[in-house]
């Protein structure tokens, strides 16, 4: 696996550290040749892709399509088994904190009685020094983050109680209050209904408009689709990438959608695209 | 006359003392069952408490106090089940389960072997709680332990509901989930092995979770939870002792049976509410 930088960007950070790394490349996102093995599973293959800052990219793929593995290799829970990442120029390993990742609904442990305000709060832990967490339920952040995402009102509910647009709401302050400049939201829509969708994309795209790159997972291709400045379509390898209008052919979709087994046949174990 | 029956058991020096060690874990085990209960740990914190059984024998057999055995053997089986549960293919109750079984029965096998020479060693006693066997030195570890995990608790707290509520936002959150967990399953062992002076290795999960899950069908958020929770963990530990005092009972079947019929009266309420 090779993490070294490989771009004349990049490596002005390693080199020199009074330069804000952050800054140091254009693209928010830089994935090349990235290949994830599962044991005796390809789960992705050869996906490279580049994704610049201040931009709201749909995710789009079937069920299985490694959207959640693609997830969690950006963010460095997922090993990976050939390519390279780029998170603002850095290795994913060194960026923690700097992306907020809202996990699958499946993923959260609901059990947990914490209210909007809770949750939101959690997002602040990593920046506070020992003596001051005690009271960062009361940061005025968290209240900008609570109003910025229209749950100000709600910041007492238990998160169990909201409706799933509310929750992603309340995780996106969270990750607001992180002070994340990447957002990652995985199958943010699913059991949501298309008004609070709406709600929810609305929120995003002022995000995005502020600058933050926001990555959306989903595997409901649906009207909402066009509504992304991009999308990414992922099934084990990227079909297609580019504008929303342009991008869903006929082809693209049959790929994304329709069989596998012709498109498949040159993806194996230990062989990354190179046949 | 009321206030003779409550003065009363405390005329005897080992009762104060059993009544101090009883409010500590009245207000520690409640503290530790809010967590246990919403990560449904309920299991692996009995699984805990059994295989502190040999550490204990171990260390009646060199001599020294139980705690210098029991807290080390806790912390190795709480790092030990946190271990396998990510190393190994087996389901999370399985792993336990077999840890939880192994080392109880090496425990009892072992406290067979030592019991005859040893007068001090009774295996009701260490099953089942034994109030009178509590030493000044206990009272003071238990004193010790309790304050130390509460501190450390008071820090890490929020940390923790992160990383129950949402593990992987945790660890890309910056925080270390893993280490973070394996922090609880530590304190966890050293607030099981204090209890189980008072409430036996049996009956220690009862303390930990019962309190806790009785505040939570009462109340509805975290913390406050957490507060019934110790209120009822106090109140189940003292007065499970007048009992253990009158009706000549085991400490630790008397507390959970008051334990229990608390979780039992706000069963009812929640149902009437409902």
């Amino acid at each position: 696996m090779n993490l070294k930088p490989s771009t004349d960007t990049t490596t002005c950070c390693s080199s020199s550290l009074e330069h804000d790394c952050s800054h140091s490349s254009e693209y928010a996102i830089e994935v090349s040749n990235l290949c994830v093995e599962f044991e005796n599973f390809l789960a992705l293959d050869e996906v490279s892709f580049k994704i610049p800052k201040g931009v709201l990219t749909g995710v789009v793929g079937p069920n299985g399509g490694g959207k959640s593995t693609l997830f969690n290799a950006l963010v460095g829970l997922q090993p990976i088994a050939h390519g390279t990442i780029f998170i603002n120029g850095n290795p994913p390993e060194k960026l923690l904190g700097n992306v907020s990742y809202v996990p699958q609904k499946e993923k959260v442990n609901w059990r947990f009685p914490l209210s909007v305000n809770d949750v939101v709060s959690l997002g602040k832990l990593k920046h506070k020094p020992f003596y001051k967490i005690f009271n960062i339920a009361k940061d005025k952040e968290i209240e900008d983050a609570l109003r910025k995402v229209g749950m100000w009102h709600n910041r007492t509910e238990l998160m169990v109680n909201l409706s799933g647009g509310q929750r992603q709401r309340a995780f996106i302050a969270r990750a607001l209050a992180q002070k994340a400049n990447i957002l990652l939201l995985d199958e943010a829509f699913s059991g949501v209904d298309i008004a609070s969708q709406k709600e929810v994309l609305e929120v995003l795209k002022e995000l995005r408009d502020e600058g933050k790159t926001i990555l959306i997972a989903t595997h409901d291709l649906n009207t909402l689709s066009n509504r992304f400045d991009e999308v990414l379509c992922l099934n084990r390898h990227i079909c297609a990438h580019g504008n929303p209008e342009t991008v869903f052919t006929k082809e693209v979709l049959i790929e994304l959608y329709g069989s596998h087994e012709v498109m498949l046949s040159n993806h194996k174990i230990g062989q990354h695209g190179d046949s | 006359m009321i206030f003779d029956f409550l003065i009363e058991p405390f005329q005897y020096a080992f009762m104060a003392k059993a009544l101090m060690v009883c409010v500590l874990i009245g207000i520690v085990c409640p503290l530790f069952g809010a967590h246990v209960i919403n990560r449904e740990m309920g299991f692996m914190s009995d699984a805990l408490a059994h295989p502190v059984l040999p550490g204990m024998v171990a260390a009646y057999a060199i001599g020294i106090n139980p705690f210098f055995g029991a807290i080390p053997m806790g912390v190795i089986v709480a790092l030990l089940i946190g271990y396998i549960v990510r190393k190994s293919n087996i389901s999370n109750d399985t792993s336990i389960g077999i840890l939880f079984s192994g080392l109880f029965a090496l425990g009892i096998a072992s406290i067979s072997m030592l019991e005859p020479q040893n007068s001090s060693l009774n295996i009701e006693s260490i099953l089942l709680g034994q109030i009178t066997s509590i030493s000044i030195y206990d009272l003071y570890i238990a004193t010790g332990l309790t304050i130390s995990t509460l501190v450390i608790m008071l820090f890490f707290h929020k940390h923790l509901l992160f990383t129950g509520f949402d593990f992987e936002g945790a660890k890309v959150a910056g925080l270390p989930s893993h280490k973070l967990d394996y922090l609880l399953l530590v304190l966890l062992s050293i607030v099981i092995v204090v209890s189980l002076q008072i409430v036996g290795v049996i009956l220690v999960v009862g303390m930990l979770i019962t309190p806790a899950a009785a505040a939570s069908l009462l109340v509805n958020h975290f913390s406050k939870i957490i507060f019934l929770g110790i209120l009822f963990g106090i109140i189940s530990a003292i007065s499970g002792l007048y009992v253990s005092y009158y009706f000549n009972l085991p400490s630790g079947p008397s507390i959970a049976l008051i334990s229990t019929s608390i979780f039992g009266l706000s069963f009812f309420k929640k149902l009437q509410t409902s």
